[in-house]
């Protein structure tokens, strides 16, 4: 007992202690693997992103003309998470003006990717191509998710 | 030291990449000695090409008149114009006159009328003396009310010499799965996914009126009445994802090629199979679709149309003109020109075609392989490979000279092919 209370404690003193490591060092982020990191998110994202969205939205993600939409610098990617998350669960096939242009085809919904993926492959979209701006976590997405 | 020897490779990377470019956009059709014309395309000795306009908007199906008068349809209409009238005059085309606040892309002319459509309804425009419409403001309602659930929303049109109109109501899905998960049926097929067929001068038809001359089709763009066979001939943009949706079956290379994009002479009643299954063009078979039990190799129900030509898969076939003309030499008369606008469903593979392609034909039915009559539209081999096309072919016309017009619906240039005697 007092062992696994000691295991425990020592756990979260490492847990707290990367944590801190990682806020403090931010460029070493990636290498002091820490809970969270964004780079191992978007790396993750890569082949989630190669599985599901490149045929459609192309390696280089600008997408193809009048059918499918890019991902650079778009409002929807850039923009508010919980529509951008909603997308990927529920799919979208709506007439909108993206950057001056129009994009026929209907995406899917992507509701069998789990939290991870979903949040791996938007991290990846959300620093890709030209864009820049945070990673989408696992909590945001099973948020999303459970919101009916 | 570095640098200059990558520059020395220059000229032979350049050349290198010129030998692929050529190669490759063949795939197994035919390669035809070319020479490079002013306008960036490679075409056969003796045709020369030029662009006549350009920036014109997403230019898709073009119909010339007798007396040279170009008419084109824009697919989104620009300033509320959907419809340009061109006049050319010294190698280059001015816009004389624009009406038309639709979308769309049909455009064909028939009888003393320009027929046009938007992605819902099919208009006609009377033409006077000089075929120049009459009332542009005023057209008649000839088809309306088709669906139109933006995938695959072109109504592209032709006419016979029969007082009929046919019109593609394409599927607005790739292979139905979302409409028939449990397999008992696509049943969107009642209202799109095939050709309809209506009276070219009768008002306000819908699906009441019209006839469901043709099923099982995904969806047409390029579309022509043969005279010689008094048919109409169709080419079938293709499903898309097998391996995406089956990689169990599929490599991505096989992705890639399969399925074929198909010529289909139709009759009337006549079902192509899709969602069912689609066309393997190097095992030459109907292959039952993975979605209904098929993996690759199953045959598919032998009712199923047969195409009467296979092309590469995805190259996306947006035109189809029947070259009556005297122009071109003997060997073009009554053959089909096809315009592939190019894939995007290959990728991870190189993308290919964003080029016109020449079918030859004999007695009204396809006769020999299929060449590349123009390509170079994109720009470039890596634009080609990468699918970023600075040019992509979408309609044709013949002129009343005898040449040939191509639109292309990027950047909304016009390309004049003709042959020098």
């Amino acid at each position: 007992m007092r062992i696994k209370l000691f295991t425990a404690a020592l756990l979260s003193l490492i847990g707290v202690t990367s944590v801190t490591l990682a806020q403090t060092k931010k460029k070493a982020a990636a290498k002091a693997t820490p809970r969270y990191s964004l780079a191992a998110s978007i790396t993750s994202g890569l082949a989630v992103y190669k599985q599901y969205c490149l045929t459609c939205h192309q390696a280089d993600g600008g997408g193809v003309q009048n059918l499918n939409p890019p991902l650079a610098k778009t409002t929807f990617v850039l923009g508010d998470k919980t529509k951008l998350i909603n997308i990927v669960l529920k799919g979208f096939n709506e007439d909108v003006e993206i950057n001056g242009n129009y994009y026929s085809n209907a995406m899917p919904a992507h509701n069998f990717l789990t939290d991870q993926q979903v949040a791996d492959v938007l991290s990846y979209v959300r620093n890709n191509f030209g864009n820049k701006a945070s990673g989408i976590t696992v909590a945001e997405v099973k948020k999303v998710r459970e919101t009916k | 030291m570095r640098k200059k020897s990558f520059l020395y490779f220059l000229p032979i990377l350049a050349i290198a990449g010129l030998i692929v470019f050529n190669a490759c956009t063949t795939d197994n059709g035919k390669t035809v000695q070319g020479h490079a014309a002013p306008a960036g395309l490679t075409i056969p000795q003796g045709f020369s090409a030029s662009v006549i306009a350009e920036n014109l908007g997403a230019a898709r199906h073009i119909a010339i008149s007798p007396q040279g008068g170009i008419y084109v349809k824009l697919q989104r209409a620009k300033n509320g114009k959907g419809i340009l009238y061109l006049k050319e005059a010294n190698g280059a085309a001015t816009v004389a006159n624009s009406f038309g606040a639709y979308d769309g892309t049909g455009m064909v002319i028939k009888n003393g009328y320009l027929y046009a459509s938007s992605n819902t309804d099919v208009y006609r425009y009377k033409l006077n003396d000089k075929s120049e419409v009459i009332n542009p403001e005023q057209p008649e309602t000839i088809v309306t009310k088709l669906l139109n659930r933006r995938a695959h929303n072109s109504k592209s049109i032709a006419l016979d010499d029969d007082g009929n109109l046919y019109v593609n109501i394409g599927a607005y899905s790739n292979i139905c799965s979302e409409f028939d998960p449990d397999k008992k049926g696509c049943p969107i097929l009642d209202s799109a996914g095939g050709i309809w067929q209506f009276k070219a001068d009768k008002l306000n038809q819908s699906y009441a009126e019209g006839v469901r001359y043709a099923t099982g089709l995904r969806n047409i763009v390029g579309l022509d009445w043969n005279k010689q066979a008094n048919q109409l001939f169709v080419m079938q943009h293709g499903r898309d994802q097998l391996h995406g949706l089956f990689p169990q079956y599929y490599t991505e290379k096989q992705s890639a090629i399969y399925p074929a994009e198909c010529m289909y002479a139709l009759k009337k009643g006549d079902n192509a199979g899709w969602p069912y299954m689609y066309y393997d063009q190097d095992q030459n078979k109907k292959i039952l679709g993975p979605e209904y039990g098929g993996d690759g190799k199953k045959e598919a129900d032998a009712k199923y149309a047969n195409p009467v030509a296979a092309y590469p898969g995805h190259l996306a076939p947006n035109g189809l003109l029947f070259y009556t003309g005297t122009q071109f030499p003997e060997k073009y008369k009554n053959g089909a020109f096809i315009a592939f606008h190019g894939s995007w469903n290959r990728a991870p593979e190189p993308q290919a075609g964003y080029f016109v392609v020449f079918q030859p034909f004999k007695d009204g039915k396809p006769d020999g392989k299929w060449e590349v009559f123009a390509e170079g539209f994109s720009g470039s081999a890596e634009n080609t490979s990468s699918g970023r096309a600075d040019h992509r072919p979408c309609g044709l016309a013949q002129g009343s000279d005898g040449s040939l017009y191509v639109t292309d619906d990027v950047k909304g240039s016009i390309y004049k092919i003709s042959y020098k005697k």
